[in-house]
């Protein structure tokens, strides 16, 4: 890092090995404690690597947080406690799980949201469609055939006959 | 001399693109057979060009002419020679080339394969086409020309990012800019279709094998990305739900919305307003992609380096090529009939239910992509929306998929009755509830809820696609007969299901049963993992053309058993000043031991980082089973033979008329 | 043209106004969570003597202050240096300095050979005070009122254009605020 000629590089050659690994040799008590560690240290975003997140980013500060990490877990840190740790010092902008608030909940509701208008969108669909069938309003094998017709009627045949249950059940 | 040369064939390109998108324009509105004739031979002089602007080019780098800034800045008199034609496309602007020169190559595609289509579709198609390529060309041109020169030229090249040296950035660019420019033929023949009010079933017959293809490549272009990512940036992962990654999933999500509705809309003639707006938004979501990636909006590990310009100038080019497309859709859509009808349980409602959930997925992925953006924009405070985001709302929509998969293909066009349909499901349900618990349980010997589902859900689909298979023979006289009397798209789609399963096998286990260890091993150490013994026997220090390295070498056994030698290196670009870790990977059908080294620590000892990463090659391996899928089904008799047929798309062309 | 045909396109204009506003942020830009906040207090020994300690209350002596972070090893920091010395020797705003992950002697050198516009120097060796503030890229730079409150925080170098346009206003409410 001391040889740059550019500042505005800076960001940039922080990160851009982002294929060179920096792996840390923590010693765990329980098996319990590096597994919060992985997830904790997945769920956190680097500041200066900003598309890494704390346990793959080789950024120096990512290797202080990380220790810092592993010293909280050791001293009996909760998840929450942590998360509140680098909330404070940094904003929503380190967690990678945005965290429910007025601004996110277009964001965690909006799935399912969008969801259940596509299946209610989809049965009033099919609804509107099934009605004729019902009454027998089939425009549409006429059409079929047609096209059939002018597709070439023998090259369809093998397809046809199992691609289309429905059709047989016509017949 | 020759960069000039290039640079003209570059803007006489365009202006050939341009005439493209004009001439043939008039000439369908206006019935001028001569002037739709000149798409054809556009298309043809528009690729002669690009390709040889594109060869001069690489025969820039080839001969390290370090005049051409662009080679300046991305290669190195050092560099091998086949990581210096990759290095053609391995920035901005060359990709850029590569983009165009595809593009081209696919206007061309249309060209020589329409020939039975009739005159004033193809004028309308590769005018579409020329008018995307004028955009793009002229994109290169004015804000990011490769040809470019330094003066005086640098003694030698600042060379290609190490990272991109590497077999994947050969292959994996031009796979996934193969599909996206690849649906700007679905989206061409839709804008077609509605400009010339001849939206029918012939249309989606039409557009159907050129969407399949572009699919594939698609398909591949993001598999290889992902398998890239797993074994070139040396942490094992395999999807980040990176904003890039992100804006190559949407088109293909959409993408495979698409296929699924052109196939009611060519054998039911319906949905086709729907679809025709699928076929818009897989094209709009590759331009898209494109900007999010070029314009620095976002922040990304691959994005390039930003230029304002550059995003101002793909703002434009995606606004007017989107909302035109938009306009012309809300102008002729309201005009298309949609005849078929069909009961609630019907095949047709099965493929619609794909469609609701492929795109929900897609505006959700949109949505969280964009999300820190919109917040941004409004002064609401900045987030980041990552994977646990993604995982949490994708997997949920994904698993309705996955089981209306397996029913689609058995259920009946129309209308289905639902006893009938349960009187066959009913085995797959009982196999797959039973062996989603014994195997994950008898490979592991330990149970998640979601590999439960997962494998529950995979073993569904693999059940639904035999017994789909065996209906279909078993009234033919021969099992044999009954086999060879399927059509390829029967064994096509049945393959990409399959692939699907696969896939999804493969992030179950890989996500939920892979063991991982960072630790310090000096030569001599040993660990135990997933079964597999690794000892640290040494480093060697080795050297490539452009590199020096530290090479780790680990020996592994199995119960005593030598089962390979793996290594690692550490390695240090000379030109670039920049560390690389190269991972040491054993791959197997059913795990990979996966191995990186980082930093001494002294004493000998070296940081490592272990994996054992059960069926992760599945996840692959299911990509090539779909884009296999997709080339079968592509390749069915009935498109090469509706090529052949003049005869009947005269009759067609009435047909249209009639509909009109 | 029925209504929900328009649907799309109504969507897809929404969306480039988005982008159209996108283009003039910067994504990489992190607003600091401390703002209005009280300082987070630290106490550290000073760079140039390592037995004088320098703590929070020191910086709050002033009406306002302003509370740089640095680093021999940032090349940023080398470029804004002259515009501290500028400041300095205008002599309105006293200038702390938090010299972060260096080492003591890089860091003495670079003040003799550059000149030294700070008051003061915290030396954090380890960063542990930088986290605190939430640091992430050098140089940063933290106005600070009388109370403690955390009033700004620039990320990146200072420059006229930074200090004409944000922070001299700001100082002078501050002074206002305070009589």
């Amino acid at each position: 890092m001391k040889h740059l000629a550019f500042p505005v590089f800076f960001l940039l050659m922080v990160c851009g090995s982002v294929a060179f690994a920096r792996f840390d040799t923590f010693v765990f008590e329980t098996p319990q404690d590096e597994q919060r560690f992985k997830k904790l240290s997945a769920e956190l975003r680097c500041l200066v690597c900003q598309n890494q997140n704390l346990a793959d980013s080789n950024a120096e500060l990512a290797m202080d947080l990380r220790r810092e990490l592993y010293n909280m877990i050791k001293a009996g840190k909760s998840d929450a406690e942590i998360i509140d740790f680098m909330v404070v010092r940094y904003g929503d902008f380190v967690l990678y799980r945005p965290p429910v608030k007025p601004s996110t909940y277009v964001l965690w509701v909006g799935p399912l949201v969008l969801f259940v208008i596509g299946v209610v969108a989809l049965v009033m669909f099919v609804r509107r469609r099934g009605d004729d069938v019902l009454a027998g309003g089939d425009l549409n094998s006429d059409e079929q055939n047609r096209l059939e017709g002018l597709l070439g009627k023998q090259n369809e045949k093998p397809h046809q006959k199992t691609g289309s249950g429905g059709k047989r059940k016509q017949k | 001399m020759l960069p000039e040369l290039g640079n003209f064939a570059l803007i006489l390109a365009m202006i050939i693109a341009l005439a493209q998108g004009i001439v043939p324009m008039i000439g369908a509105a206006r019935g001028i057979p001569s002037w739709m004739a000149f798409a054809r031979s556009a298309a043809w002089a528009q690729l002669s060009l690009l390709v040889f602007s594109f060869g001069i080019l690489t025969y820039a780098f080839v001969t390290h002419d370090f005049s051409v800034a662009y080679v300046a800045n991305h290669s190195n008199s050092a560099l091998p020679l086949s990581y210096r034609i990759s290095a053609v496309w391995g920035g901005h602007e060359g990709s850029l080339l590569l983009w165009v020169m595809l593009m081209s190559a696919w206007s061309t595609a249309v060209a020589l394969f329409s020939k039975r289509l009739p005159l004033e579709m193809v004028a309308r198609v590769l005018a579409v086409m020329g008018l995307i390529a004028a955009g793009f060309t002229s994109f290169v041109v004015f804000t990011s020309n490769p040809f470019d020169r330094y003066f005086p030229a640098p003694l030698d090249g600042r060379d290609l990012n190490p990272m991109l040296q590497d077999f994947g950035l050969i292959v994996h660019p031009p796979m996934l800019y193969m599909g996206y420019v690849g649906f700007s033929v679905a989206f061409a023949f839709a804008i077609a279709a509605l400009l010339g009010g001849r939206l029918d079933a012939a249309w989606a017959r039409w557009s159907r094998p050129w969407t399949i293809i572009a699919w594939v490549f698609l398909t591949l272009g993001i598999a290889l990305g992902s398998w890239w990512a797993y074994y070139e940036l040396g942490w094992g992962g395999w999807w980040f739900w990176d904003p890039v990654e992100n804006a190559s999933f949407l088109p293909w999500l959409v993408g495979t919305a698409l296929m699924h509705s052109l196939a009611v809309s060519e054998k039911r003639s319906t949905f086709k307003s729907w679809t025709v707006l699928l076929a818009i938004f897989a094209f709009s979501l590759c331009l898209l992609g494109t900007f999010l990636v070029r314009s620095g909006v976002l922040t990304s590990v691959h994005a390039f380096a930003s230029d304002p310009t550059r995003g101002v100038y793909i703002l434009m080019l995606l606004g007017v090529v989107v909302g035109v497309s938009l306009v012309i859709y809300a102008w002729r859509a309201p005009q298309v009939k949609s005849a078929g009808n069909f009961a609630l349980l019907s095949r047709e409602t099965f493929l619609l239910g794909n469609n609701v959930l492929l795109v929900v997925a897609t505006a959700t992925i949109l949505m969280g992509t964009l999300y820190p953006l919109i917040l941004d924009a409004l002064n609401l405070g900045k987030i980041s929306v990552g994977p646990p985001y993604f995982n949490a709302v994708f997997v949920p929509l994904m698993i309705p998929l996955i089981v209306v998969l397996g029913i689609g293909p058995l259920s009946r066009w129309k209308q289905d009755d639902f006893g009938r349909l349960a009187k066959i499901l009913r085995y797959a349900l009982v196999v797959s509830l039973v062996l989603g618990v014994l195997w994950p349980w008898m490979l592991f010997g330990k149970l998640d809820l979601m590999v439960v589902v997962g494998a529950t859900i995979s073993i569904w689909l693999v059940a639904c696609i035999l017994l789909d298979l065996f209906y279909r023979i078993r009234h033919k006289s021969s099992f044999w007969k009954g086999l060879t009397s399927q059509p390829l798209s029967f064994y096509g789609m049945s393959l990409a299901h399959l692939g699907v399963a696969i896939t999804v096998v493969g992030i179950t286990f890989t996500s939920y049963y892979s063991l991982e260890k960072d630790l310090r091993m000096a030569p001599g150490d040993q660990l135990e993992l997933g079964g597999y013994l690794f000892q640290f026997d040494g480093i060697r220090d080795a050297h490539g053309p452009n590199y020096t390295s530290t090479k780790g070498i680990i020996s592994v056994t199995r119960d005593g058993k030598p089962v390979g030698t793996m290594y690692t290196e550490k390695r240090n670009y000379t030109v670039q000043q920049m560390p690389m870790t190269e991972a040491g990977i054993d791959p197997g059908l059913f795990r990979d031991l996966y191995v990186a080294m980082g930093e001494p620590l002294g004493d000998g000892g070296w940081a490592m980082r272990i994996y054992y990463k059960p069926f992760v090659r599945w996840i692959w391996l299911g990509s090539l089973f779909m884009a296999f899928g997709g080339i079968l089904a592509a390749s069915d008799r009935r498109y090469r033979l509706m090529a052949r047929r003049k005869a009947g798309l005269d009759i067609d062309a009435k047909l249209a008329t009639q509909e009109s | 043209m029925k209504a929900r045909f328009l649907v799309p396109l109504i969507l897809f204009l929404l969306l480039i106004g988005l982008f159209v506003a996108g283009l003039k942020l910067d994504p990489r830009k992190v607003p600091s969570p401390l703002i209005d906040k009280p300082a987070p207090q630290f106490s550290l020994p000073g760079l140039l003597d390592k037995e004088k300690i320098i703590d929070t209350a020191e910086l709050t002596k002033h009406k306002v202050s302003l509370f740089n972070v640095w680093a021999t090893w940032c090349v940023a920091c080398r470029q804004e240096h002259p515009f501290l010395m500028a400041l300095a020797r205008a002599g309105d705003v006293p200038i702390y300095g938090l010299n972060y992950k260096d080492k003591r002697e890089d860091a003495i050198r670079w003040l003799n050979q550059y000149g030294n516009p700070y008051v003061a120097n915290a030396f954090d060796e380890d960063g542990r005070v930088g986290i605190e503030w939430g640091v992430y890229g050098t140089p940063e730079t933290f106005v600070i009122d009388s109370k403690g409150i955390v009033r700004y925080k620039q990320i990146g170098p200072l420059t006229e254009q930074v200090w004409q346009e944000t922070i001299l206003p700001l100082i002078n409410e501050i002074r206002a605020e305070e009589g």
